[in-house]
């Protein structure tokens, strides 16, 4: 496959729990994973980083917000500035909000409960790294496995995030329409992803890597996965 | 004046004549540290005591069978040079006294049990038993344990894919939670007592957490005696979960087998450092000399007892090298976890336990594990067997609204949809489950093969407590026909035997015969007995729980992709019944709760007519035959062909007028070794075929198709609302939105 050349990092902090399947994901839609441990300096020079699902340092204090000082971080937050395209997957997600390269904060599920379930999402923004092959409007079905996955924003963070475009992804039902019933966690505006300015970086609650093999589940992740590895190849003719 | 304490081994939980025959092993008085090391090892958890006599009549060999009983865990050859790794235990008394925390420890001890084989656990399920939810306490017992389940389970990335839940008066004291882990290792690596060599001189090195007050006196105080009014006050022998460190245990043990760093490795559960050290030791048929001081603390002054019967969570002891020490330090640091030598293997058998310089215990390490009490317990039925004591439903008349009982017994919250429970916990992680709690049995693909992993677990409580000889054969019956129905081979059974008050005769002969019922279906269906746990005194108040073995059951599917549904597919299919329904309400749902009645002879098991069922199933799946296939149990036929129309979207249209049976009868009987299959029409006659070979009769119901479930005048109702009543019923019980 074209894109064989990509190398994509997946990094495991402590209690990090969907790294294995984020490689295998990768894999799957025909890239290179590789391994990247939390306590390195070493991206081992890979093409795009996903922080991956998980309960980093259990998330005791909040979640993410241990993980965000890791020492990859620092590199981390360095390729990104460099353009390199991030990932963040649920943990991952909280990741970045909590280190600040993503706005907004994820708290707990309006219903305080765990939920575990496929849910439909429609893409807003194809000015990203991970969105780069599909169409704003198009729906696709990801699941979501969650305790803390509300989004939240400040009311000037929210209307620079709206004006701006930022929205990547917002929970609707399979026909785009964005409404309540559609939102499984309370998320201000439905929204489930955001990106930085430059589109390099995003985060997600929902997880893309769990639907990517049709065996196993959904596929609306295929998409995500492609634009990665796509962007990734891009980094690497760069 | 207050009464004169009881004298200290009647504290810890030793009877008289136990403490009599300490005196007669050690030759002298025992010291107040050695009470506590047999108070926990003697007690019913540890020692199994009084089912040990029974539980070696099961069947426990088998071509597949690569560990038996007597391990942390047994193990299964699936081929490929695979093992399957699995268990089942209970943490019921825990989680009677503090559901969370009692139900996220149960998860964490049992994936501990699996990691110490050696292997990564890849799946869990969760039977639960409870009293009814209209009761607030049970509601709050039954939440508590529910998000316990997820809060630890969901943090250590091992997927929870199933469990069924079930609600009985019986359990508003004595809650049931149970808990079964599967896992996955080369067989080549299993960490068992054959396969790794421990020396004299060897360190033992206690890994993870740090040992604080909690737990102590878990398995004398809690586990082996019934609750009563007092109970409250044993929450602090409740343990305290720490899921991130359960992870990182995972990890670094996984990590320290891989490596070969290991000459044993066994978890700590019950009864701690006492019974990790002197199974480990006697084990490998030695002695230890054991270093309390060593032993890293969560809180100063801790006594000799309190260390040696802690029940922290999140350790585990390695038996090492010396000379690998330092390696074995390296893989814990990497993942955040101490490691410290607390005692050393010796020749001989002697337990030597020191502290504070000073000995506070030397006892033969055996005389803990292998020598410790066991009992024939008087046994003795009643005097009326308990399925002649009330009117047999079977025969009684019915004159009800046969739509009004339909709609009772799907919403009933033994057989309404649990999704409101399974949608808390993570079941997708690890990216291998091809079906979950929708599915009749799980399915967990093996990474890097086609095989798949069919995991179901089933109690009969109810029809156990007519008939506990019929109750756990029907548990084996049915948990192998859940995993047949997907296609799978059934392999191997792991139990958990949750019964009352062993000391009582009644209770004694209910266990009895619910073991002779296990054994005779284990060996009928060819699923030999791996291992398993046993779950006395669930009583309160004189009144016990049924007798209720839950049997946690694998089967094989070669490949993965030939798994069958449960739902039905699409339009156009034939519907049949493969099996047949006689007159059989006693002990059904319908009997419960339409009639108001737990009553009658359950219904009969032929298990020459299982098994045959279950080689159709296979054989037909295998060519790709059937559609779907759905067990048929509680609720009967009528509830059968509802829930395929609910999981797969289809409506049907069928008749059950074959069966020449009361209308109420064909509908809600529970007569065993049935399914209910759909078939694409191209496939009848290979299907009628194969049922001719097996010796199974086939009926044909009716057809798939259209938005409504039709059956003949009985029913004629929108899948839609089938749905909505059963995704429903829980969540309005529990006033929680659906």
């Amino acid at each position: 496959m074209a894109a064989a050349g990509a190398r994509v990092g997946v990094v495991t902090f402590p209690g990090s729990l969907d790294d294995r399947d984020a490689l295998d994901a990768v894999t799957f839609m025909g890239g290179t994973g590789v391994p990247l441990w939390h306590a390195s300096h070493d991206l081992q020079g890979v093409d795009a980083v996903v922080l991956p699902g998980g309960f980093s340092y259990g998330d005791y204090l909040r979640c993410g917000a241990i993980a965000g000082k890791a020492a990859l971080m620092q590199e981390i937050r360095a390729f990104a500035e460099r353009g390199g395209p991030v990932l963040g997957i649920c943990n991952g997600f909280q990741i970045l909000c909590e280190s600040g390269m993503l706005p907004g904060a994820l708290i707990r599920n309006r219903s305080l409960r765990f939920i575990c379930k496929d849910v439909w999402l429609r893409v807003e923004s194809s000015q990203t790294a991970v969105t780069a092959g599909m169409e704003p409007g198009e729906t696709i079905e990801v699941p979501i496995k969650h305790g803390e996955g509300q989004f939240v924003a400040t009311a000037e963070q929210l209307a620079e995030i709206e004006s701006e475009g930022r929205v990547v992804f917002r929970y609707a039902t399979a026909d785009g329409l964005v409404d309540d019933d559609a939102n499984p966690n309370g998320s201000v505006g439905n929204i489930a992803g955001v990106r930085n300015d430059r589109g390099n970086v995003v985060g997600l609650m929902p997880h893309p890597e769990h639907a990517v093999d049709p065996d196993v589940g959904p596929t609306g992740g295929q998409g995500m996965f492609a634009s990665l590895l796509a962007a990734a190849l891009e980094g690497v003719a760069r | 004046m207050t009464e004169a304490p009881a004298p200290l081994h009647r504290q810890l939980g030793l009877k008289d004549d136990e403490h009599e025959r300490i005196v007669a092993t050690l030759g002298r008085e025992p010291m107040p540290a050695e009470l506590a090391m047999y108070g926990a090892m003697w007690s019913e958890h540890c020692s199994y005591k009084s089912s040990k006599i029974h539980l070696k009549t099961l069947p426990t060999e088998g071509p597949a069978v690569l560990v038996g009983p007597g391990q942390d865990a047994g193990a299964v050859d699936v081929g490929d040079g695979i093992a399957v790794v699995f268990k089942m235990e209970s943490h019921s008394h825990p989680s009677a006294v503090e559901p969370y925390q009692g139900a996220a420890t149960g998860v964490g001890g049992i994936v501990r049990d699996i990691i110490s084989m050696g292997a990564r656990p890849v799946a869990l399920l969760d039977p639960l038993m409870f009293g009814p939810l209209t009761d607030p306490r049970n509601r709050w017992l039954f939440t508590g344990v529910v998000t316990g389940i997820g809060g630890y389970g969901n943090c250590i990335g091992v997927p929870t894919v199933g469990g069924e839940i079930h609600f009985a008066d019986v359990h508003t004291a004595n809650p049931t939670v149970d808990v079964m882990c599967v896992g996955i290792a080369r067989a080549d690596k299993l960490a068992t007592s054959t396969s790794l060599v421990a020396r004299a001189g060897s360190y033992m090195v206690l890994y993870g957490a740090s040992t604080g007050r909690d737990g102590i006196g878990g398995v004398s105080m809690l586990a082996s005696a019934t609750l009563d009014d007092s109970s409250e006050e044993s929450r602090p022998a409740v343990q305290i979960g720490d899921p991130f460190a359960g992870k990182l245990l995972i990890e670094a043990s996984l990590e320290l087998i891989e490596r070969g760093l290991l000459e044993g490795l066994q978890d700590l559960g019950g009864a701690g450092i006492t019974c990790a050290v002197s199974e480990s030791a006697a084990r490998a048929g030695m002695g230890a000399t054991l270093d309390l001081d060593a032993v890293p603390l969560r809180q100063a002054g801790m006594e000799a007892f309190e260390i040696l019967t802690s029940e922290s969570q999140e350790r585990m002891l390695a038996i090492v090298n010396p000379a690998q020490l330092t390696a074995v330090q390296e893989v814990c640091a990497k993942w955040g976890l101490d490691a410290v030598v607390i005692a050393e293997l010796v020749t001989g058998g002697m337990l030597t336990v020191t502290h504070a310089g000073t000995v506070v215990a030397e006892v033969p390490a055996r005389s803990l594990t292998d020598e410790a009490p066991e009992y024939d317990r008087p046994r003795e039925a009643p005097a009326v067997h308990p399925s002649e004591v009330g009117d047999d439903p079977t025969f009684m008349a019915f004159n009800g609204d046969l739509d009004q009982a339909f709609w009772s017994v799907l919403r009933s919250p033994n057989i309404a949809s649990k999704r409101w429970v399974h949608q808390q916990y993570d079941s997708i992680v690890q990216g291998q489950t091809v079906a979950g709690a929708g599915s009749d049995a799980a399915v967990v693909r093996v990474p890097g093969t086609m095989k798949g992993l069919a995991l179901s677990t089933d109690g009969k409580g109810r029809y156990g407590s007519l008939d506990p000889y019929l109750g756990a054969a029907h548990a084996v019956a049915e948990a192998a026909r859940n995993v047949a129905v997907t296609g799978a081979t059934p392999l191997a059974i792991t139990n958990c035997l949750n019964f009352g008050n062993p000391e009582r005769p009644e209770v004694m002969w209910q266990f009895a015969e619910a073991i002779r019922g296990m054994g005779d279906a284990c060996l009928a269906l060819g699923s030999p007995v791996t291992g398993g746990n046993v779950s006395f005194y669930n009583e309160a108040a004189g009144s016990a729980i049924w007798p209720t073995p839950v049997i946690g059951m694998l089967g094989l599917l070669a490949d993965y992709r030939l798994r069958v549904p449960t739902g039905f597919p699409r339009a156009g299919l034939a519907v049949y019944q493969l099996g047949e329904t006689f007159a059989e309400l006693g002990g059904g749902e319908f009997a419960e709760v339409v009639l108001g009645v737990v009553a009658g002879k359950p219904p009969a098991l032929d298990l020459a007519r299982e098994s045959a069922l279950i080689a159709l199933l296979v054989a037909a799946a295998g060519e790709d035959v059937l559609a779907s296939a759905h067990d048929c149990s509680d609720g009967g036929v009528a509830i059968a062909l509802a829930e395929a129309a609910i999981e797969g979207g289809h409506g049907f249209a069928v008749t059950l007028t074959g069966a020449d049976l009361p209308a109420h009868v064909a509908m809600f009987s529970e007569s065993a070794s049935r399914a209910v299959v759909s078939v694409n029409p191209e496939q009848e006659a290979r299907l009628l075929e194969l049922a001719g070979a097996h010796g199974v009769p086939p009926t044909r119901l009716g057809e798939t198709g259209g938005p409504r479930a039709v059956i003949d005048e009985m029913l004629d109702v929108t899948v839609d609302k089938l749905r909505e009543s059963y995704e429903g019923a829980l969540p309005a019980l529990l006033g929680e939105p659906a």
